[in-house]
C-alpha cells in the first residue's frame, strides 16, 4: 500500500517540508524525512520496525497537488514535494481521528509498566486534549480474562486494531502466533482457532506487549508491582541468558527490580527478547538468594560466617593444599556467566598468584 | 562467529547444523526466519525435527554423530561437481588439490547409511550451499560436543574454503555461544592453554610479556583442562575454586563429578545460589547477580557490552572480582588492588591485543566488536575479509569415526541431549523467575509414537532410561520430532539428571564431552 516514488532519485533531491528544502534519500517516507528533522508527527500505528501501514491516519500532512491529506508513513519521497505538517487544519483533521480511535477505550490512562510503547495514545490525547466522549457507542474488542498465562494480558476492551501486535509478530518475530479476524466493530486480535496463546505458536517473547500503544496487550508480570511505591526508573544492560547479547532496560522502582523491556536501539536485538530475557527476572531477588558467606563447621554443616572469617578460611585452605601437596593441586574454573572482571581475576589469581595455567571455563559442557 | 548478527537475513543459502536456534538462540533466530520469508534458501541438519526444519528448503535427519561423514560427502560433491571456488582457493588457501584428493573417497553413498539420509538430499544441500552468491553457516553444541567436534567444525571449515564463503556479508562460519559471556570467559584467558586475548602460554614471548606484567613466574607449560581436573580429584588436584558453575548438573557422568568434588580437600564455590555443587563446597561465597553488577560482557558476534547494575545487592552478596581478589591478598598476591570493575576491565585491556583499543568508557554504547587493537580501530564486525590471520586457509583431511559408545542389544537407543525454551542450563535462574512452570512443569523424554507402542510405553507416563553408568526415571512424550530410534531430553531439571547417563567420551584434543550421544536403554518402569 506504500505509494512508490521514482526509482533512482537524484543525490540532491530535495522535498520541501513546511517552507524548507531538505534532502532525502531513495526509498524515504515523508513521515521518515519529518522526523529526521524533528517534526513532531503523530502516530499510532507506527512502529520503525514494521513496514508501513497507514491504519491509523494520524500522521497525514498536507502535500500540495493532492486532494485530501496524506499518510506520511505511507508516502515515498518524490523530488519537489511541498508538504506541511502543521497547519490548523491538519491538526483538527487528527483530533478528530484520535477522538474516534479513543471513543471506545475503556480507559486511556494505563500504568507505565502496561509496555515500552504504552503510553503513547494517552500522551497523543493529552497532546491534542482529545474529547473522548464524542464518537461514544458501539465498542470493539472483548477482553480475554480466561487466558491465565502468567505473562500476556489480552484486554483488548483497550484494543484500537492498530495491528502493530499481529505485525510485530509476523514481521519481527516472524512466528505469525496471532492475526486479525472479522472487521468493522467485530475485529479481534485472535490465535488460531480462537483460543489462549499457550496453544497457539505464540513464543511469549513479549513483542506484541511492548509494542502496544494502548496497553490492551500488557505485561502481567511488571503489572503485578504497580503497587510497589517509587518512580519508574530504567538501566541498560545486557540479558543474562545466551550469548546472541540482547540489551535490555530494568525497569525498576526503588530497589525494586520490577519488569524487563528490551531495547529498541539495542545493537544485537533491535528491541527483541524471547520468553527468557523478557521475562526471567524474578531469580534476582528471590528468597533462595544467597545472602551471607557460608563455611563448613565441624559438625560437617555449611555455617553463616562473616566476610573475614570465610575469606581467612579460603585462603588457609589453599594455602594449606599447596603446602601438602604443592601448588600444581590447585584448580579453578571461571563461570560464562559472570561478568569479564570474575574471569579476568580468576585466571590471574592462579597465574600471577601459583604461576599455574590450572584454570578452564565452563565452555565444555 | 566470523560475521555479526546483523548479517543473518542477508544470506542467499543459510546453513544451519547441530543448532535449534528457536529456542535456544530465539531472537538470533528471528534474522533467519526474517530471511527465509524474503527467499533465502534454508539446510538443516538436525537428529531431530526443530522448528527451523519446518522451514528448511532441505532438511536432513541425520543420525546422531555422523556429521564428519555428511560434511565429507558434502566436499565430495562440490569438488566432483567443479563448484570449487578457484578465485578464492588459488588466493587464501593452501592444500586443495591433497583435500579433493581425499574426499574422493567419500561419496554420498558411502555417507547415506552412516548418515541415514538419501544421497540424493546430501548432493542437493552440497549444490545449494556452494552455488550461492553468499552462503552462511550456523552451528552450536550439535557440532562440539560429540567426541568428534574438532573434525566437525574443522570440516565445516573446509566447506567454507572450497566454496569462499567468508569474509563476506552475508557468509562466514558462525557458532552461536550459549552462554551471556562465555565468548568473554575465554577473551579473558579462563583457558589453559592461553593468557588473555587467546595468546598461547606455551609461548615463551607471552610468558615473559606476562612475567613482565605481573611481576611473578608463570609455567610455560599448558594447564590440564577442566574434565582432566575433575579426574584428577584426590589424585593430584586437591583444591579447587568454582565460579558460578553447578558442575554437578551440568556436566557429564554426575556420579563420577560428586565423587571427584568430594574427594578435594578444599573446595571454594562462588554463586549467586546454593547450588547441588555449592552444597559440596567447604567455603561459600554469595556473589552479586545479574542486574547488581557493573561489569563487560561479550556476546556471540565478538560484541563488546557493558553490564550496568540497577538494584543493590541482596545481603552481604559481593562482586565476583572483589570475592577473588580478596582472597588474592590474603594469601600475599600482588596486583589484586582494584577499587571496580572498570580497574579490572581497564588492566586487560591493557594486556589483551583483542582489546588495547577499548577501555570502560569506549564500550559504553557497545558498537565494538573485537579486534579492536588500537583507539583509533572502529572494530571488527566481520573476520577474514583481507585474509586469514595465520596466512592461508588450510584444508583439513577429516575423517569419520563412530561416537565413543554406539547402540547395541543392551543399549539399543540413541540418546541425544539439549535445551528447551523455557529453561536455562540446569534451571537455576528460569525456575526461580516464577511463571515458567506454567509452559515446562517439568522435563520429559521425546520418543516417536512407533518407539513408545514397541516399547510397550505409554504417553505421559513415566520410564526408566539406562546407559552404562546409571538409570533414570522420566515421563514419556510421543512426537514425531523425534526420530525413530532416538531419544531426547534436556538437561535442565535436577529431578530427571540426564547427566547421571551421559559421559561416554571425549574430544580428544578439547575434552568437550559427548554430550550430544548416549545409547540408551528405555523400559516400562515396572519392568526394572
Amino acid at each position: 500500500m506504500i505509494q512508490r516514488g521514482e526509482e533512482g532519485t537524484a543525490a540532491n533531491a530535495t522535498v520541501n517540508i513546511d517552507g524548507t528544502d531538505v534532502p532525502f534519500a531513495d526509498g524515504e517516507t515523508l513521515y521518515e524525512i519529518c522526523s529526521r528533522h524533528q517534526k513532531d508527527v503523530p502516530t499510532l500505528c507506527y512502529d520503525p520496525r514494521l513496514d508501513p501501514f497507514g491504519g491509523c491516519r494520524l500522521c497525514v500532512v498536507e502535500l500540495e497537488g493532492a486532494r485530501n491529506p496524506v499518510a506520511s508513513c505511507t508516502t515515498r519521497a518524490t523530488p519537489g514535494m511541498k508538504v506541511r505538517t502543521e497547519t490548523g487544519a491538519i491538526e483538527k483533521h487528527r483530533r478528530t481521528l484520535l477522538e474516534l480511535v479513543v471513543s471506545e477505550n475503556r480507559q486511556v490512562a494505563v500504568d507505565e509498566l502496561s509496555g515500552y510503547a504504552s503510553q503513547e495514545m494517552k500522551t497523543l490525547v493529552d497532546r491534542y486534549d482529545a474529547d473522548r466522549g464524542r464518537f461514544q457507542g458501539k465498542k470493539s474488542g472483548h477482553s480475554r480474562e480466561d487466558d491465565d498465562n502468567p505473562f500476556i494480558l489480552r484486554d483488548y476492551d483497550q484494543c484500537i486494531s492498530c495491528y502493530r501486535c499481529v505485525r510485530v509478530c509476523a514481521e519481527q518475530e516472524g512466528d505469525y502466533a496471532i492475526s486479525v479476524m472479522n472487521r468493522g466493530f467485530d475485529t479481534k486480535i485472535t490465535t488460531e482457532f480462537n483460543g489462549l496463546l499457550r496453544d497457539s505458536d505464540c513464543t511469549f517473547c513479549g513483542q506484541c506487549i511492548q509494542t502496544c500503544p494502548t496497553g490492551a496487550l500488557a505485561d502481567k508480570k511488571a503489572l503485578a508491582n504497580a503497587d510497589v511505591p517509587g518512580d519508574i526508573e530504567k538501566t541498560r544492560t545486557i540479558c543474562p541468558y545466551c550469548g546472541v547479547g540482547c540489551s535490555v532496560d530494568l525497569v525498576t522502582k526503588g530497589d525494586r527490580l520490577v519488569g524487563v523491556q528490551p531495547a529498541m536501539d539495542g545493537p544485537a536485538n533491535e528491541g527483541a527478547l524471547c520468553v527468557k530475557g523478557q521475562f526471567a527476572f524474578g531469580f534476582v531477588q528471590h528468597d533462595d538468594r544467597l545472602k551471607t558467606p557460608l563455611v563448613r563447621g565441624d559438625d560437617g554443616e555449611l555455617h553463616p560466617a562473616s566476610w573475614d572469617a570465610a575469606l581467612d578460611r579460603a585462603a588457609d585452605g589453599f594455602r594449606g593444599v599447596v603446602e601438602r601437596h604443592g601448588r600444581e593441586a590447585l584448580y579453578a574454573v571461571a563461570s560464562g556467566r559472570a561478568p569479564h572482571e570474575a574471569a579476568y581475576t580468576m585466571q590471574k589469581i592462579m597465574r600471577a598468584g601459583w604461576g599455574l595455567n590450572h584454570i578452564d571455563n565452563c565452555s565444555r559442557a | 562467529m566470523t560475521n555479526p548478527l546483523a548479517d543473518m537475513d542477508k544470506p542467499d543459502v543459510i546453513f544451519c547444523i547441530g543448532t535449534n536456534m528457536t529456542e535456544c538462540h530465539p531472537v538470533a533466530a528471528t534474522g533467519i526466519k526474517k530471511a527465509v520469508a524474503a527467499g533465502s534458501k534454508l539446510i538443516v541438519v538436525d537428529p531431530r525435527h526443530i522448528d527451523l526444519a519446518k522451514q528448511a528448503d532441505v532438511y536432513l535427519p541425520i543420525r546422531v554423530g555422523s556429521d564428519t561423514a555428511l560434511l565429507l560427502a558434502m566436499a565430495h560433491v562440490i569438488a566432483r561437481e567443479d563448484l570449487v571456488n578457484k578465485t578464492f582457493t588459488d588466493e587464501r588457501t593452501t592444500g586443495l588439490e591433497e583435500f579433493v584428493e581425499h574426499v574422493k573417497g567419500f561419496p554420498p553413498e558411502w555417507a547415506a547409511p552412516i548418515c541415514e539420509v538419501p544421497p540424493e538430499d546430501i548432493e542437493k544441500a552440497a549444490r545449494l550451499y556452494a552455488k550461492a552468491d553468499r552462503s552462511a553457516i550456523y552451528y552450536t553444541l550439535g557440532i562440539t560436543e560429540h567426541i568428534c567436534g574438532v573434525d566437525n567444525v574443522k570440516s565445516l571449515c573446509n566447506l567454507t574454503l572450497m566454496t569462499g564463503h567468508i569474509g563476506r556479508e552475508g557468509t562466514g562460519i558462525n557458532p552461536m555461544r550459549g552462554q551471556n559471556n562465555i565468548q568473554g570467559a575465554g577473551d579473558c584467558g579462563a583457558l589453559p592453554n592461553n593468557y588473555p586475548g587467546f595468546q598461547a602460554v606455551d609461548d615463551p614471548e607471552h610468558q615473559e610479556k606476562f612475567e613482565r606484567i605481573w611481576g611473578t613466574k608463570v609455567d610455560l607449560e599448558l594447564g590440564m583442562t577442566k574434565v582432566t581436573a575433575l579426574e584428577r580429584c584426590g589424585e593430584s588436584i586437591f583444591g579447587m575454586m568454582i565460579d558460578g558453575e553447578n558442575t554437578l548438573l551440568s556436566d557429564p557422568d554426575r556420579n563420577h563429578c560428586q565423587h571427584a568434588l568430594e574427594s578435594l580437600e578444599h573446595l571454594v564455590v562462588i554463586d549467586i545460589f546454593l547450588t547441588e555443587t555449592a552444597k559440596l563446597a567447604h567455603v561459600v561465597f554469595p556473589a552479586t547477580s545479574w542486574a547488581e553488577t557493573d561489569g563487560v560482557c561479550t556476546n556471540t558476534e565478538r560484541r563488546v557490552q557493558r553490564l550496568r547494575a540497577a538494584v543493590p545487592a541482596q545481603g552481604d552478596a559481593k562482586p565476583d572480582w572483589w570475592i577473588v581478589s580478596q582472597i588474592a591478598r590474603r594469601l600475599g598476591f600482588e596486583g589484586f588492588e582494584y577499587e571496580s570493575a572498570k580497574d579490572v576491565f581497564n588492566e586487560l585491556c591493557e594486556v589483551s591485543p583483542l582489546y588495547n583499543g577499548l577501555d570502560w568508557d569506549r564500550i559504553d554504547e557497545g558498537e565494538y566488536h573485537w579486534p579492536v587493537p588500537d583507539k583509533h580501530h572502529p572494530g571488527t564486525p566481520r573476520l577474514h575479509e583481507t585474509g586469514f590471520e595465520n596466512g592461508r586457509g588450510i584444508f583439513s583431511c577429516t575423517t569419520y569415526r563412530d561416537p565413543a559408545e554406539t547402540i547395541n542389544d543392551d543399549y539399543p537407543l540413541w540418546l541425544t541431549t539439549g535445551r528447551r525454551l523455557q529453561s536455562y542450563h540446569t534451571h537455576t535462574q528460569t525456575g526461580r523467575s516464577g511463571g515458567m512452570e506454567y509452559f515446562l512443569p517439568g522435563e520429559s523424554l521425546e520418543m516417536h509414537p512407533d518407539d513408545v507402542t514397541r516399547l510397550g510405553l505409554a504417553d505421559g507416563e513415566p520410564c526408566r532410561m539406562s546407559s552404562p553408568r546409571g538409570a533414570i526415571d522420566i515421563v514419556v512424550k510421543a512426537t514425531t520430532k523425534s526420530r525413530p530410534g532416538t531419544v531426547f531430553t534436556s538437561f535442565s531439571f535436577k529431578d530427571t539428571p540426564v547427566n547421571v547417563l551421559t559421559g561416554s567420551g571425549y574430544d580428544p584434543t578439547t575434552h568437550t564431552p559427548e554430550l550430544k550421544v548416549c545409547p540408551v536403554r528405555v523400559e516400562p518402569v515396572a519392568a526394572s
